[in-house]
């Protein structure tokens, strides 16, 4: 089977829907001559030329306004902020105006445009280049935030977030870059569907909820409890907004046993919005209470062993799992 | 060592005046037809929001709003120099922007009164006039944002190569935010046509400018780090104002990239309907308003021939509209309470979960 990396699957899934549609254009700093700092869009100046790839300064806001008036005005941007810790120098274009113009104005208003970002620790860069902000994201109304773990969601949630008529904040995680994955044999394009989340595995005693690299973690964690006797199902949740209750709660129904791995700090993370819709929902199907495994509140630490400490990892779930499950 | 004044002094500034009436403007080449349609937006926007101050004081505009008295030349000027599939990109101050595009005046003050009937369905409101359809993408109120999505629509028209245009108007304070150096930046380095318009009204809000920009021509003064041209104009000078925004409007419809004009014009009232400002000095408000954009708009086309019977026209037509507009706004319903729930999304409703 066919491989292919986090990062080349980034740039096929941007040269499938410009292919595809003239009106998809898309700007970033260093994108195109550079190929982008995480060469993951290598390649596509040279497809697409200067007309449709396009380098801008470092100007996060200039870069956020240009792709939503452009998206406003006919067009399909796909902007591209390097690192979503920048996100905090653009979040007005995001909060105040992208998410809000389309409700404020009574549907006058459209913004089909994708803002992709490096998101996520494991890098060792330090505090203010390794946020995990896909719960900043979702707690907007009006943005729809998508964060795929694989290659072939990379391609197939990009071109569904390329193709949906919202607004869409696609979370990277750039330790997943250099990740190889089998690409199944497919002709034509490669499109997935935002908010539908993934059984990655199936399993009969806990339910593990995880998004982006927590996904593969949990993965291994799953083989290890498999080791204990536990049999875990994992779910990649792919989309955070629109979310895929059911998938949860269906799970949660058959295993009465719910974690979440969440790579966001504790307070207010992804997790905590359905621990809650689950403690509402499907409080009669829990046999324990739902625990939450979370990067602890506090800005990431650079060395990597503090760095690594922090994050959840594989032996951390695996423990904190199978610790709950045996009570 | 820097000395800091006195807590009496602190704030205190010097009266700023304006500059005299340029005689000469009555001689620039513009058709009368487009002079009385200055003359009517003027009158529009004037007669619109002193209705709209009316109505607040009777309350039934409620939150906040941010008028346009004393700076309708500007709106007019650009308006008259812009084409209908031209996009305009205002702020919270943007009743005479959206006015002067054409928007009809009834669903404004709906819009004000938070009724049914208004321009967003009462989900905008004062602050965020929009209406597609007679190209204003929108009214901004965060300081500075527009600039930079005013662009975007800019690069649509490069891209496409229609020869629209997109125009961002602001105030002095805007001169001060990042996103304002950012927009200009980024406009000129990527060639698009934006034109950036500062209505410079002296106060960023109830502060004078000042105050907190270190040169005299907030808008214009920068103009240099961005490559581009410092134009300064007589705001309060309808003919001015259109003079300034054709050239800048043709040049960027023809490729010729960004412009950055300063507007200098006075509001007659506070920045908001909260705000009496009592901050300006006695003087000054009393020259500037002596300096009223419209009466001497009125004089100069007396001068030119136009029949005085004509402007009273005008002004009697204006005022019919502004009763009748107020009439629709103040009969329409409240909005239906599930409107609450629709136009997040594109779908026309608010889920985000299955």
């Amino acid at each position: 089977m066919a491989q292919l990396t986090y990062r080349d699957a980034v740039s096929m899934g941007i040269a499938q829907e410009m292919r595809r549609d003239p009106r998809v254009v898309f700007l970033g700093e260093d994108v195109a001559g550079a190929g982008g700092v995480f060469k993951a869009t290598t390649g596509l100046l040279e497809e697409f030329g200067p007309k449709r790839i396009r380098d801008t300064p470092i100007s996060e806001q200039a870069i956020l306004g240009a792709a939503m008036g452009a998206a406003m005005t006919g067009l399909r941007p796909i902007a591209e902020i390097m690192f979503s810790d920048f996100l905090a120098v653009c979040w007005d274009l995001i909060a105040n105006e992208i998410a809000k113009s389309r409700y404020m104005t009574a549907g006058q208003l459209a913004f089909p445009l994708v803002i992709r970002t490096a998101n996520g620790g494991g890098s060792r860069f330090g505090a203010q280049h390794s946020q995990s902000l896909e719960n900043w994201a979702m707690a907007i109304p009006g943005i729809k935030v998508v964060a795929p773990s694989t290659a072939y969601d990379t391609v197939g949630l990009l071109a569904a977030a390329v193709r949906d008529p919202d607004p869409v904040v696609f979370f990277e995680h750039k330790s997943c870059y250099p990740m190889k994955f089998d690409m199944p044999e497919q002709s034509g394009d490669i499109i997935e569907k935002l908010g539908e989340a993934k059984i990655v595995r199936s399993g009969s005693d806990v339910t593990i909820v995880a998004l982006g690299l927590m996904v593969h973690r949990a993965l291994d964690a799953a083989e290890r409890l498999a080791a204990d006797g536990i049999d875990a199902e994992v779910i990649d949740l792919r989309s955070l907004v629109p979310l895929d209750t059911n998938a949860i709660l269906t799970s949660v129904s058959k295993t009465g046993r719910m974690f979440t791995v969440e790579e966001n700090p504790r307070l207010c993370g992804w997790g905590a919005e359905i621990a809650s819709i689950v403690a509402e929902e499907a409080f009669w199907d829990l046999d324990a209470p739902v625990i939450r495994i979370t990067t602890p509140h506090v800005p990431l630490p650079s060395a990597d062993s503090l760095e690594d400490a922090t994050i959840p990892s594989a032996s951390r779930i695996h423990e904190t799992i199978r610790d709950q499950a045996n009570r | 060592m820097t000395t800091m004044p006195s807590y009496e002094e602190y704030g205190n500034h010097n009266p700023v005046f304006p500059q005299p009436v340029n005689e000469a403007n009555a001689s620039l080449p513009i058709d009368q037809e487009t002079r009385l349609r200055m003359y009517r937006l003027q009158q529009e926007i004037r007669l619109f929001e002193k209705r709209a101050y009316d109505l607040f004081l009777k309350g039934l505009v409620k939150g906040t709003s941010h008028l346009s008295l004393g700076q309708e030349a500007v709106a007019a000027g650009f308006a008259a120099a812009m084409n209908p599939k031209d996009w305009t990109f205002a702020t919270y101050r943007g009743h005479a922007h959206t006015l002067a595009r054409g928007v009809p005046m009834a669903p404004v003050m709906a819009e004000l009164l938070g009724r049914a009937n208004g321009l967003l369905g009462g989900k905008g409101g004062s602050m965020h006039l929009t209406s597609v359809e007679h190209g204003v993408m929108g009214s901004y109120a965060i300081i500075g944002a527009h600039l930079c999505v005013a662009n975007g629509a800019a690069w649509t028209a490069q891209y496409n190569d229609t020869g629209q245009v997109a125009v961002a108007f602001f105030g002095d304070g805007t001169t001060n935010i990042g996103a304002f150096h950012e927009a200009v930046n980024f406009a000129k380095v990527w060639n698009l046509p934006t034109v950036f318009v500062c209505e410079n009204n002296l106060y960023m809000e109830y502060t004078s400018i000042s105050h907190v920009a270190p040169v005299p021509n907030p808008a214009a003064d920068r103009a240099s780090a961005y490559g581009l041209e410092s134009v300064v104009v007589d705001g309060n000078d309808a003919d001015a104002v259109y003079v300034a925004a054709r050239q800048a409007i043709d040049r960027a419809r023809s490729g010729g990239g960004p412009a950055l004009i300063e507007a200098q014009t006075y509001r007659h009232g506070g920045h908001s309907r909260a705000d009496p400002g009592k901050y300006r000095p006695e003087e000054e408000v009393k020259a500037w308003l002596d300096r009223d954009p419209i009466p001497m708009y009125h004089q100069r086309l007396l001068q030119l021939g136009v029949d005085e019977g004509q402007l009273s026209t005008i002004v009697a037509d204006t005022v019919t509209a502004v009763d009748l507009a107020t009439d629709d706004a103040t009969a329409g319903p409240l909005p239906d309470l599930r409107t609450i729930y629709t136009d997040v999304w594109a779908d026309g409703g608010s889920s985000w979960r299955n």
